[in-house]
C-alpha cells in the first residue's frame, strides 16, 4: 500500500511539472462549456434576406416593415431583377429572397388573394426550412390582420410545453455530452499515451525490473488521471449548474456513481490500447481515431443515433460513450433512476470487465 | 534551395517508412467521409409523434390527417389519454405529442376559442424547436382553413370577401433537402485541416523530443529552408486528401462540383499554409508530442465549433459571429459551399482570399521569429 502511495507521488509529479498539458486539461472544460452555453443557440439570429418587391405599394410595404422587425432577419439589399437572386445568393451572404408578386395590394383587394414566392439558400438544409417557416407564420399573421372584423375569429390556440428544457438551451445536450467526452479524452486518451510514452523511452524496462508488482505500477500511473478526469466532470457539472442552469433532477450519487464506473471503463481501455501500441504516435492516433470520432459522432452527443443508417447504429451500440449520455441525460434531465438505468449501467459493467480481462491477457512483464 | 530538396526528401521517407502512419494519412480519410457524412446528419424528417385524441371529432380527425400528410412527422400512434404519450416521451419513442382536449370541436364552433398542447421532448433543443415549428404551423394552416369554412357556414359570407395570401416557396442547391450534400464538402475540410496540424505540429516535436533537432540544429541549414521542407510535405498530403475526399464525395455521395475544382485547390493551397502555420506556432510552445496533440486538439475544437460547420454561424448570438471572422476554417467552409454547391467564382471569394493572406503572415511569420536554432 505503501508503495503504491509513493509511486502515485511520483506520477502526480510528472503530471503537474507540464505545466502547458495541467492548464489544458482544466482548460479545456471550461472553455468548451463556456462555448456551448454562450456560442450555440437554437434560434436563428439576424440571417441575411433580401427582398425583390415587384410592387411597392402600402400593403408590401407593410409587410416588408413587419418582417423586418424581428429579429431573425437583417436586411441584406433590395432587388431590381429576377438575374439579381442568384447573384444575391451567390455572394453567400443571403439566406432568403421574398419574391412579391407586381400590384400586390391591387391584387389582395380586388381577388382577395395575392402571392408571395420564397426563395431560400437551402445548401444548409435546417437553416433553409426554418427560415421559410419564420417567414410564412409572420405572412400568415399578416393576412389574419387583413381579416380582422371581416369575419369572426375562430382560433385554436397552441399551447407549447417544451418538457425538460423549458428555454430550448442547447447546453441541455452538451453537458452530458462534454461529460462523456472529457471523460474519455483524459481517461482513455492521456492513460495510453502516457504509458506507451514509459515503454518509448524505456524507463517500462526499469519499472518493471523493480521489485514492484506490474499491477502496481500501472495502478498508480493510472490514479492520478482518474482524480483529473473526474475534477474535470466535477467541474462541467458545476459550471452547467450555476452558470447555465442545467438542472440535475435525479439523484447526484447515483450521477457521480455511474461517472465512476465510466471512469473505470475509460482507464481500462486506455490500458489495453497501451498493451497495443508502441509508439506514442500510434496510442494517440488511435485513440484519436478509434475513440474521440465515436465519442463525439457515434454517440448521441452532437448527432442523434436514430437518424443515423442502421450499420451505423450497429456500430454506435457496441460504443460505451452511447449508453454513458443516455445515462447522464437521464438522470440529469429525466429524473431517472437505476430502475429506469439498470440495462444500460449492466452495459458499461460487462465493457469494463472486458477490457481489464483483455489488458490482463496482453500486458507482458517482459519486453522484446 | 538544394537543401530543401533534401529536407524533403528525407521527410518523405519518414512518412512512407512509418508503417503505422501510412494507413492513417491514406485510409482514415475515406473512413471518415463514409462514416462522418452518414453520421453527421440533423435531417429531422420522420419526427416520431404520438397523439392524444380526446375529442374524437371530425375536427380533430382532419388535424390528424393533416398530420399524416405531413413529410415531416410519423404518426406512431393515437392515443385517448395523456399518459401513454408521456411515457413514450420519458422513454424517448416520441419526439413531441400534441393533445386534442375533449369538447375541442364544441369549442371552437360555439366560443370560437379552442386549445390544443403541443408537447415536445426538448433535451435536443435544435431538433424540438423544428418539431415545435412544423407542428405549430401546420395546426395554424389549419385554423386559418377551418377559420375560412366556419366563417361561410355560419353567417354565409361569399367567399371573395375574404383575403388570402398564398406563399409559394423553393429550395435552391438542394432541392430535396438532402443533409449529406451540406456536411460532406465541410467534412473535406475538416480532414485537411486535422493532417495540417496534428501532423505538422507533432512531427517538429517528435524531433524535438527525440533529440534529433539539435542534429538538424547545428548543420549549415538555414531557418527558413528548415521550416519550408518540414511544411511542404504536408501541404502536399493535404491536398492529396483532398483530392481523395473529392473523388470519394462524386462517386459515393453523387455531391455536385458547380464551381472550378482549381479555385477549390487554389484556396485550399492558401489555407494550409495558414494551417501549417499555426501547426508550426503550436510546435514552437510545446515539448512533448502529448503537449503538441493536447493543444492542437483544444485550438481545433473550438476553431471548428465556431466555424459552422456543424451548427449554422446565424444561429450563434451578435458577438459571437462577429467572433467567427477570426476563425481560419469558417473562411474555408464557406467557400468549399459556395464553390461546389452554389459555383462561386473567384470575384465571390476575394475578401476570403485576402483574410487567409492575413492570417497566412501572421502564423508563419510569429512562428519563423519564435523559432530558435538554439537549445
Amino acid at each position: 500500500m505503501k508503495k503504491l502511495l509513493v509511486f502515485t507521488k511520483k506520477e502526480f509529479y510528472h503530471i503537474f511539472r507540464d505545466k502547458k498539458t495541467l492548464l489544458i486539461l482544466f482548460g479545456m472544460p471550461i472553455f468548451q462549456i463556456l462555448i456551448f452555453g454562450f456560442a450555440i443557440t437554437n434560434e436563428i439570429n439576424n440571417a441575411n434576406i433580401s427582398i425583390y418587391d415587384k410592387s411597392k405599394d402600402y400593403q408590401s410595404q407593410k409587410l416588408i416593415n413587419k418582417i423586418l422587425s424581428t429579429n431573425y432577419f437583417t436586411l441584406h439589399s433590395y432587388l431590381n431583377s429576377d438575374s439579381e437572386i442568384e447573384d444575391a445568393f451567390e455572394t453567400g451572404k443571403v439566406k432568403q429572397v421574398i419574391i412579391i408578386e407586381p400590384d400586390f395590394a391591387e391584387k389582395l383587394n380586388k381577388e382577395g388573394e395575392a402571392n408571395i414566392h420564397l426563395v431560400s439558400d437551402a445548401t444548409d438544409p435546417n437553416t433553409g426550412t426554418t427560415l421559410i417557416n419564420y417567414t410564412s407564420s409572420i405572412i400568415r399573421i399578416f393576412a389574419n390582420e387583413l381579416n380582422k372584423g371581416v369575419i369572426p375569429d375562430f382560433v385554436i390556440e397552441n399551447e407549447i410545453e417544451m418538457r425538460y428544457n423549458k428555454s430550448l438551451k442547447g447546453v441541455y445536450l452538451f453537458v452530458p455530452g462534454l461529460i462523456t467526452v472529457i471523460l474519455m479524452l483524459v481517461s482513455a486518451m492521456m492513460t495510453s499515451i502516457s504509458l506507451t510514452r514509459e515503454k518509448e523511452y524505456g524507463s517500462m524496462e526499469i519499472l518493471l525490473a523493480s521489485p514492484m508488482k506490474p499491477a502496481i505500477v500501472i495502478i498508480s500511473k493510472v490514479i492520478p488521471y482518474l482524480l483529473i478526469a473526474y475534477t474535470d466532470a466535477l467541474l462541467i457539472l458545476l459550471m452547467g449548474k450555476f452558470i447555465f442552469g442545467v438542472p440535475i433532477v435525479g439523484s447526484l450519487p447515483l450521477l457521480l456513481a455511474e461517472c465512476a464506473l465510466f471512469v473505470m471503463l475509460a482507464l481500462s481501455l486506455g490500458i489495453f490500447i497501451s498493451t497495443k501500441a508502441k509508439t506514442q504516435q500510434v496510442a494517440l492516433m488511435v485513440s484519436l481515431v478509434g475513440l474521440m470520432l465515436p465519442t463525439i459522432l457515434l454517440s448521441g452527443f452532437i448527432f442523434p443515433v436514430e437518424n443515423m443508417p442502421i450499420p451505423l447504429q450497429v456500430v454506435a451500440s457496441i460504443n460505451p460513450s452511447r449508453w454513458f449520455i443516455i445515462i447522464v441525460k437521464d438522470i440529469m434531465l429525466k429524473g431517472a433512476g437505476l430502475d429506469i438505468l439498470w440495462q444500460e449501467t449492466l452495459i458499461l459493467l460487462g465493457f469494463t470487465l472486458g477490457f481489464i480481462l483483455l489488458s490482463i491477457k496482453n500486458f507482458k512483464v517482459r519486453l522484446s | 534551395m538544394r537543401n530543401v530538396k533534401f529536407l524533403l526528401e528525407k521527410e518523405f521517407k519518414q512518412v512512407f517508412r512509418n508503417k503505422a502512419m501510412l494507413p492513417i494519412i491514406f485510409v482514415m480519410p475515406i473512413i471518415q467521409l463514409l462514416i462522418l457524412a452518414n453520421a453527421a446528419t440533423f435531417d429531422i424528417k420522420n419526427l416520431k409523434l404520438y397523439i392524444v385524441d380526446k375529442d374524437m371529432s371530425s375536427v380533430s380527425r382532419q388535424i390528424i390527417n393533416k398530420f399524416e400528410a405531413s413529410p415531416y412527422f410519423v404518426l406512431e400512434e393515437v392515443s385517448l389519454s395523456e399518459k401513454y404519450a408521456d411515457e413514450a416521451i420519458q422513454d424517448s419513442k416520441a419526439d413531441l405529442y400534441i393533445e386534442i382536449p375533449k369538447n375541442f370541436e364544441y369549442d371552437l364552433v360555439r366560443e370560437k376559442h379552442a386549445k390544443t398542447k403541443i408537447v415536445t421532448n426538448a433535451i435536443d433543443g435544435t431538433k424540438a424547436g423544428l418539431a415545435m415549428n412544423y407542428a405549430s404551423n401546420i395546426l395554424n394552416d389549419y385554423n386559418v382553413e377551418i377559420a375560412h369554412e366556419l366563417a361561410i357556414s355560419t353567417n354565409s359570407m361569399p367567399q371573395d370577401q375574404l383575403k388570402k395570401i398564398n406563399v409559394e416557396y423553393s429550395n435552391w442547391y438542394n432541392e430535396d433537402l438532402k443533409y449529406d450534400t451540406f456536411m460532406v464538402p465541410g467534412i473535406l475540410v475538416l480532414l485537411v485541416t486535422m493532417i495540417g496540424t496534428f501532423l505538422s505540429s507533432m512531427n517538429i516535436v517528435k524531433e524535438k523530443e527525440i533529440g534529433t533537432i539539435e542534429q538538424i540544429n547545428v548543420t549549415p541549414i538555414r531557418k527558413h529552408e528548415f521550416i519550408i521542407g518540414k511544411l511542404l510535405p504536408f501541404l502536399v498530403i493535404a491536398l492529396f486528401e483532398l483530392a481523395l475526399g473529392l473523388v470519394v464525395s462524386k462517386l459515393v455521395y453523387n455531391i455536385p462540383i458547380l464551381g472550378s475544382i482549381g479555385l477549390i485547390f487554389m484556396f485550399a493551397t492558401a489555407y494550409m499554409i495558414v494551417f501549417l502555420g499555426i501547426g508550426l506556432f503550436i510546435s514552437t510552445f510545446t515539448t512533448t508530442q502529448q503537449q503538441a496533440m493536447f493543444l492542437s486538439w483544444f485550438v481545433m475544437v473550438i476553431f471548428i465549433l465556431l466555424s459552422g460547420l456543424f451548427t449554422p454561424v446565424e444561429n450563434m448570438p451578435e458577438w459571437v459571429q462577429y467572433l467567427t471572422y477570426l476563425n481560419p476554417i469558417r473562411y474555408f467552409i464557406e467557400v468549399i459551399r459556395m464553390v461546389m454547391l452554389k459555383g462561386a467564382g473567384l470575384e465571390n471569394i476575394t475578401f476570403h482570399f485576402k483574410m487567409m493572406g492575413i492570417f497566412a503572415v501572421i502564423f508563419n511569420v510569429s512562428a519563423i521569429l519564435r523559432y530558435k536554432k538554439t537549445v
